[in-house]
């Protein structure tokens, strides 16, 4: 059989999703953030939601994010998503609510609002995208960026004593009692993206379900900002960043699933 | 014959309660004195359980504008209400709303500044509402209530301006007047709404295209015509929505121009000063933004008008619009009070005497 | 006795040449051009298009969504 007879349209097993706008993205090549974009599509579209949902942009690599997708988003001020989304929800309280945010605009300057969007339990889902950089100015610390981790503010490596510890936020979110699911996943084998896939898609149901806030966190690369080949990035991040931010479930259904005595 | 329920109000209350009658969708907020009894009422008298609207209490006024920010995208009513320093946190938030093209209601209870300054009522964040505060070119229309009925009419009437023109209103009232209790003829109450803007991120039909808010634009020579479209909408607002009220101006040597709670206190002057023969006269701008300068510089081409003199509860900041619109052809005196000090009628009647030495 | 056979096609133009394809691919099916599209990029292509079986991973793994996948069933 040629390969012209086996592309033919009743063949198709896979392609993006039609919730995917014409516009290419502005991310690196391959960066994590590309698939997380492209699987929160897959999930509106295969869950039938596309004309209930509002996405929230942050500032950061995604910041365009409104011109990748075919359904409503609202761009945000840096750090403010979780709080526009509660603006959004609380009028709206049947349309399905997403952030989409990184790590300084979650875990720096958003802190505030992401907590208590949390304490809250806004019926929301938080996607938040970790690769412990700031992309989108040049390769700066993030409050995520690992011990010894160099970037342009640290460019002798990151120094606990006088730039702080690495954050892990999610596992502090994650005992608010108003948060029902908070999990960890990656994008950078098809298994884990599939894995995200299912996360993103209970997130999604527990908001239909009014269960309170889900939170799915992406330990992903930045090979630019890491100055790294994608692969080559990948494997850096499995070797490091997974030591610090482990993949799997934190919180679900709302109660904890984490070892509570592990060091974090 | 007034139809109209009549109560004896606090502004902070008549403020929350012509909101739940102006049909508002949502009230997001924070507490800070001389304001906080708007979101006490609101969650006392229930107004979710009246109308369904959203009454929430965030945790900064950066996340409450914030919030508004969210609930304005989708079309619907919604309001904040905080004083200066909250104001000021807010600042970047309105500039998003304003660059997104968002309509929403916002309330300045004045207090003294600068800094944490203090609770009593100033007029010290004209500059910030009518010339700034957030960054870039953008406009607030401002409505200077200067009693507790136009503090609550100007709430619906808030809203209204904001959808027509896509751009938040600031109603910037002051500390006295949030405190005051007077006699108020209730708004009619009007249900909230059930239809949303074309423009609106409400979720989109089958069969519409879907829409988005941003204010960022990376491209100046779109962001130039961006900015060329508001600037369109704010010549459109200074031709249509000046408002002001003038009172003996008809025969007036001597104008005072004063707004908000100063506007009261000098209609007292002006009688005082009219009961020893002269003839003083007060305007009142109603819009600070659009100011009023076509009537001020008719009062200043008037020949009988000797003078004017803007009171105001600051170091001086609508003097220097009073000063654009009289070109130099009249004198314009000052006399303010500072950090929160209100003067009596007394005070300014005599320092208008001081100013333009009047026996 | 039926044989899965499967191919794909990638977006070349939009292909941003990261070969996490390349990588994940586990029958070496994928390759990169020699050739650049007009951002300058060598884009995927099947330089081994006998042994793909139209697995998806490429298409889920691909950050731009540049490769769609086709599968059929061939009687031997």
């Amino acid at each position: 059989m040629e390969v012209n007879d086996i592309i033919k349209p009743e063949n198709l097993v896979y392609q993006k999703s039609r919730l995917m706008a014409e516009k290419q993205f502005n991310f690196c090549p391959g960066c994590g953030h590309g698939v997380v974009v492209r699987t929160i599509a897959e999930v509106i579209e295969e869950m039938g939601i596309e004309h209930d949902v509002i996405g929230i942009s942050p500032v950061g690599c995604s910041v365009f994010l409104y011109d990748f997708y075919k359904f409503d988003v609202v761009e945000a001020a840096h750090g403010r998503a979780c709080a526009v989304a509660t603006g959004i929800k609380r009028v709206q309280p049947d349309k399905y609510v997403f952030t989409y945010q990184g790590d300084g605009d979650l875990a720096a300057i958003g802190t505030g609002e992401t907590m208590h969007a949390c304490n809250r339990g806004e019926n929301i889902v938080i996607v938040f995208i970790n690769n412990g950089i700031y992309g989108m100015t040049g390769g700066q610390m993030a409050p995520t960026t690992l011990e010894g981790m160099k970037t342009t503010t640290c460019p002798r490596g990151r120094d606990v004593k006088t730039m702080g510890y690495p954050l892990n936020i999610t596992p502090l979110l994650a005992q608010l009692d108003g948060v029902c699911y908070v999990t960890r996943h990656s994008v950078h084998t098809p298994a884990n993206v599939r894995k995200l896939k299912k996360a993103l898609r209970q997130a999604f149901e527990n908001q239909r379900d009014k269960k309170g806030t889900s939170i799915v966190e992406v330990v992903s690369n930045c090979n630019s900002g890491w100055g790294l080949s994608p692969k080559a990035a990948n494997d850096w991040m499995v070797e490091n960043m997974f030591k610090k931010y482990p993949l799997g479930d934190m919180k679900v259904d709302g109660k904890l699933v984490m070892d509570m005595n592990a060091p974090r | 014959m007034e139809e109209r329920e009549m109560r004896l109000m606090k502004g902070n209350e008549a403020i929350a309660e012509a909101a739940i009658r102006a049909g508002a969708d949502a009230f997001y907020g924070y507490p800070i004195t001389p304001q906080t009894e708007v979101m006490e009422y609101l969650m006392e008298t229930d107004a979710t359980a009246r109308t369904g609207m959203a009454v929430l209490q965030a945790e900064s006024e950066v996340s409450a504008i914030n919030m508004v920010y969210g609930g304005a995208s989708t079309g619907h009513r919604v309001m904040t209400s905080s004083s200066s320093p909250g104001i000021s946190l807010m600042s970047e938030g309105i500039s998003f709303i304003a660059g997104a093209e968002l309509p929403c209601l916002l309330i300045n209870v004045s207090r003294g500044g600068p800094g944490l300054g203090t609770i009593q009522p100033s007029q010290a964040d004209y500059f910030q509402t009518v010339k700034g505060g957030g960054h870039g070119d953008y406009k607030l229309l401002t409505l200077a209530p200067s009693s507790v009925q136009e503090l609550a009419d100007f709430i619906s009437l808030g809203f209204d301006l904001a959808f027509k023109y896509r751009n938040p209103t600031m109603i910037l009232a002051d500390g006295a007047l949030g405190q005051m209790m007077e006699k108020i003829y209730l708004p009619e109450p009007r249900p909230r709404m059930t239809e949303y803007p074309d423009w609106a991120t409400n979720g989109t039909p089958e069969g519409k295209e879907r829409r988005f808010i941003t204010s960022l634009n990376l491209l100046p020579q779109e962001h130039e015509l961006v900015n060329i479209r508001l600037q369109k909408k704010y010549r459109e607002m200074e031709k249509n929505e000046v408002r002001y009220e003038m009172i003996q101006c008809d025969d007036a040597e001597y104008v005072i121009v004063a707004f908000g709670i100063i506007a009261r206190i000098a209609q007292k002057s002006i009688e005082l000063a009219r009961a020893k023969g002269h003839k003083i006269g007060l305007f009142r701008p109603i819009t600070l933004y659009p100011f009023p300068y076509d009537q001020i510089s008719e009062l200043a081409d008037n020949s009988r008008v000797k003078g004017l003199m803007s009171v105001e509860l600051s170091a001086g900041q609508m003097i220097e619009d009073i000063r654009l619109g009289v070109e130099g052809r009249k004198p314009v005196g000052f006399f303010g009070r500072l950090g929160g000090m209100v003067p009596t009628p007394e005070e300014i009647e005599n320092a208008l005497y001081e100013y333009f030495n009047i026996k | 006795m039926a044989k899965i056979r499967g191919a794909v096609t990638v977006d070349n133009e939009r292909c941003k040449g990261c070969e996490l394809c390349v990588f994940t691919c586990d029958k070496q099916v994928l390759g990169m051009s020699t050739a650049v599209n007009s951002k300058g990029y060598h884009y995927a292509y099947m330089a081994n298009p006998e042994s793909c079986i139209g697995c998806t991973n490429c298409g889920i793994i691909c950050p731009d969504g540049v490769i769609s996948v086709y599968r059929v069933k061939v009687e031997e």
